[in-house]
């Protein structure tokens, strides 16, 4: 073109270059695109990211114990953990220091439950060890050692010296340890005692329920996607309804329905004996277990698997099957070969969103699942409002994004993420 | 079975009906034979039976009465993927999900035909249509015309004797589609195919047939070679359907063997060529193309008569001029004139005199 230059970039009229010029031109338009969207940014940085960025931060935080024992740290760092041999006098002695400041601002007992995450025992040691070193005098009351020991024999072991060098450090690799069944030792890490081990198992079980529970839906929408496909509009619609009916009632609601299906002398088993296809003595176990779960959570989560699916069918053409049919396919292989690939990207999108909500779901399990039937959620939940130990929570939940992006990305990289379609 | 049908008809449907809802029939009575390698086209309206008609001999609609055969054998309890029947569709049907080449030996695969041979035929019929360098392309990156082709050459790669198609050329622009007709029956008359041709397009019908079966109301109105369809008309709607057409009103006044006399409404007599009227008195509509009539004084013929006519409206169209006359009362007649160095250009307002061969103006059903 006449207008670039055989060394420089093209210029707009004004001399300008043509770059620039289009930039300025468009920015009124971002400007315009960003203020439209920015209520909507702002709400969900202040109240979503920004609280999942805090939270995921606390998987690794561990401030507390350099926090609240400033000098008993710097004292302990030098302690050879592995000589047999308690720490010496000046390490006790920072610890009474530290202990008079941390109990005079009652920071002693959360610096003894985060340590009992690691050693049970520790939080009723520096509960306990706190109501006498309130009446101490940090001047007059020296040496320190005896007078710990004396307190309490828990400063007389090793383990108890051990817990606080490991956990001294600001940030942690502890609680990701924690979440796949390890600690973190003096030795660095190791596996957790085998009746603490619990979390690798719920993962698994996750996985494994998400899986059964996605596939039960796919089989059971397929159908159904196919015959509202093929329906005229008018009923397809109406049978729309009944598959939307569900999201208008309360998961709570379908959840305890399936409560009272399930039970032992609930409806279905009532049916069965009155059948006399199950013997009254030996009725079945389908609540308070993973069967439980699996069929609660496939009835819940089955509206997110045909929907897609729909979506997907109803754009393949019937004269594709009228087509394979002529060219001497039969109904088998003419849907094989030819309606089902062009159906796969919508079970794909089906399968993304029912497996991906599943290992995040909490509520049916909780209500359905008894001790069997629980996910990884549960336990999140558990850590989050009963024990109260956030950060290994935090570690599970980040574990458990990972995980979801891990599998999308392999969706992606198999399938492709273009082919899943919702309409 | 008792054969009563012509022996070499290839296709033949023998009384056929087909009702959707139990209360109307679309299709009413259909008889209709075809010798092998002829290609027929169904014309007609949209809703007249002719796709129903297709759809029943490929297999995907059953016939609610009647008989329809496939080499003397009849295939109403055939499903549709043991006809053996080549298809085109409307909207070509490709599988976007394969390319073109497994398009195209998908039909080969269900036959079980093996690798080698099925590439080597792939290759031929990929070939035939022009579109060998694309095998390994799909569907969407094709244009509408080589989708078309695609279309045509999956349809015949397994060599079916009978190949149906339905509107195939509907998507295509004028001058594709030209192109397309032409390609469509030199490649069928060259493979020796029987082919069924569905369009609700005339000019379509006229270039590509051999024969051509006009559908109105669930019946053929006419089944006759193109030529034959244009010129003699068996009735009003086939006059209408096919071409232009000019039509005027009146009642038999007076019938001698092939020629008859009308009185128009207006009072106007002419002179016309009875077809489907037997007797004085009994209404007419008489049919006569634009192209046959005449206004030259020079070459009108002696002792027939002639209307009055004045002239609304010329129209310049290139090859041809097209003038809007009031005739007999109506103003929407319209005559055809070639484009002739001394053709005369006739100007609005003008009083002329036209006239015709007796055997050019049809006598129709009213």
């Amino acid at each position: 073109m006449s207008d670039s230059t055989a060394n420089g970039p093209v210029l707009a009229a004004d001399g300008t270059p043509l770059k620039r010029s289009l930039a300025k031109a468009l920015r009124r338009e971002k400007t315009r695109a960003l203020l439209l969207i920015a209520p909507l940014l702002i709400f969900v940085l202040i109240s979503f990211i920004f609280p999942i960025g805090k939270m995921l931060l606390r998987s690794v935080e561990n401030d507390i114990v350099a926090d609240t024992i400033p000098l008993t740290v710097v004292a302990l760092a030098k302690w050879d953990a592995s000589s047999g041999e308690l720490p010496s006098e000046d390490v006790y002695a920072a610890m009474a220091a530290d202990m008079v400041v941390a109990v005079a601002a009652k920071a002693h007992t959360r610096l003894g439950s985060r340590l009992n995450y690691e050693t049970t025992g520790m939080s009723s040691l520096f509960r306990k060890s706190g109501r006498e070193i309130k009446k101490w005098d940090l001047a007059t009351d020296a040496p320190f050692k005896e007078k710990f020991l004396e307190l309490h024999d828990g400063w007389g072991e090793l383990e108890v010296w051990q817990t606080i060098q490991t956990h001294s450090a600001r940030t942690t690799p502890g609680y990701f340890l924690n979440a796949i069944d390890m600690q973190l030792t003096s030795d660095g890490p190791a596996a957790q005692p085998e009746s603490k081990q619990i979390l690798i198992t719920l993962f698994k079980r996750t996985m494994i329920m998400s899986m059964i529970i996605t596939i039960s839906c796919i089989l059971l929408a397929y159908p159904v996607a196919w015959i509202l496909a093929n329906l005229p509009a008018r009923k397809a619609n109406l049978l729309m309804i009944l598959v939307l009916l569900p999201f208008w009632t309360s998961l709570l609601v379908r959840t305890s329905a399936w409560k009272v299906m399930l039970q032992q002398q609930g409806v279905i088993n009532d049916i069965l004996v009155w059948l006399g296809l199950v013997g009254d003595a030996d009725r079945l176990v389908m609540i308070n277990n993973q069967t439980g779960t699996i069929i609660a959570m496939t009835h819940i989560l089955l509206p997110f698997m045909i929907l897609p699916m729909y979506a997907v069918m109803q754009t393949i053409q019937p004269t594709y099957l009228r087509a394979a049919k002529s060219l001497g396919a039969t109904n088998w292989t003419a849907f094989w070969r030819v309606y089902f690939p062009q159906s796969v990207p919508g079970i794909g999108a089906g399968s993304i969103l029912v497996f991906i909500l599943s290992i995040g779901y909490y509520i049916t399990p909780e209500i359905v699942g008894g001790t069997k039937g629980v996910f990884i959620s549960n336990r999140i939940a558990y850590h989050i409002s009963s024990s109260l130990n956030w950060g290994l929570a935090a570690a599970l939940g980040a574990i458990l994004l990972v995980l979801v992006l891990l599998l999308y990305w392999a969706y992606d990289k198999i399938v492709g993420i273009d082919n899943v379609k919702l309409g | 079975m008792a054969d009563s049908g012509n022996t070499d008809a290839f296709v033949e449907f023998e009384r056929v009906q087909k009702s959707y809802d139990g209360e109307i029939l679309v299709v009413k009575d259909l008889n209709l034979s075809m010798p092998k390698g002829e290609f027929l086209t169904m014309l007609g309206p949209s809703g007249s039976g002719k796709t129903t008609c297709l759809m029943m001999l490929a297999g995907f609609e059953t016939a609610t009465h009647g008989e329809i055969r496939l080499d003397g054998v009849s295939i109403n309890n055939i499903p549709p993927h043991k006809r053996g029947i080549g298809m085109v569709f409307q909207n070509y049907a490709l599988f976007p999900h394969m390319t073109i080449a497994e398009n195209l030996s998908f039909p080969l695969e269900v036959r079980k035909i093996g690798k080698s041979d099925r590439e080597e035929k792939v290759m031929r019929a990929l070939d035939m249509v022009e579109m060998g360098a694309f095998g390994g392309r799909r569907p969407s990156q094709l244009s509408g015309g080589q989708q078309q082709r695609v279309a045509l050459a999956r349809a015949l790669v397994f060599e079916p004797e009978l190949v149906l198609m339905d509107e195939p050329l509907g998507a295509l622009d004028k001058q594709l589609r030209e192109k397309m007709q032409f390609e469509i029956t030199h490649l069928a008359h060259e493979l020796g195919i029987t082919t069924v041709y569905v369009t609700h397009d005339q000019t379509e019908a006229l270039t590509m047939s051999d024969r051509v079966a006009v559908f109105d109301d669930g019946r053929i109105q006419q089944l006759a070679p193109p030529d034959q369809l244009y010129e003699e008309p068996e009735n009003s709607f086939v006059a209408q359907f096919i071409g232009e057409n000019n039509t005027l009103d009146g009642v038999v006044k007076e019938i001698a063997g092939a020629r008859a006399v009308v009185q128009l409404d207006s009072g106007d007599l002419i002179d016309c060529k009875p077809i489907n009227v037997s007797k004085v008195g009994e209404r007419t509509q008489v049919s006569i193309r634009p192209e046959r009539v005449e206004f030259n004084k020079d070459r009108l013929q002696e002792g027939t008569h002639r209307l009055q006519a004045e002239v609304l409206e010329f129209i310049y169209m290139g090859d041809i001029f097209r003038t809007r006359l009031r005739v007999a009362g109506r103003d929407d007649f319209v005559v055809k004139t070639r484009n002739a160095p001394d053709q005369v250009r006739l100007q609005p307002g003008e009083q002329i005199e036209i006239g015709w061969l007796p055997e050019d103006c049809r006598a129709l059903d009213a």
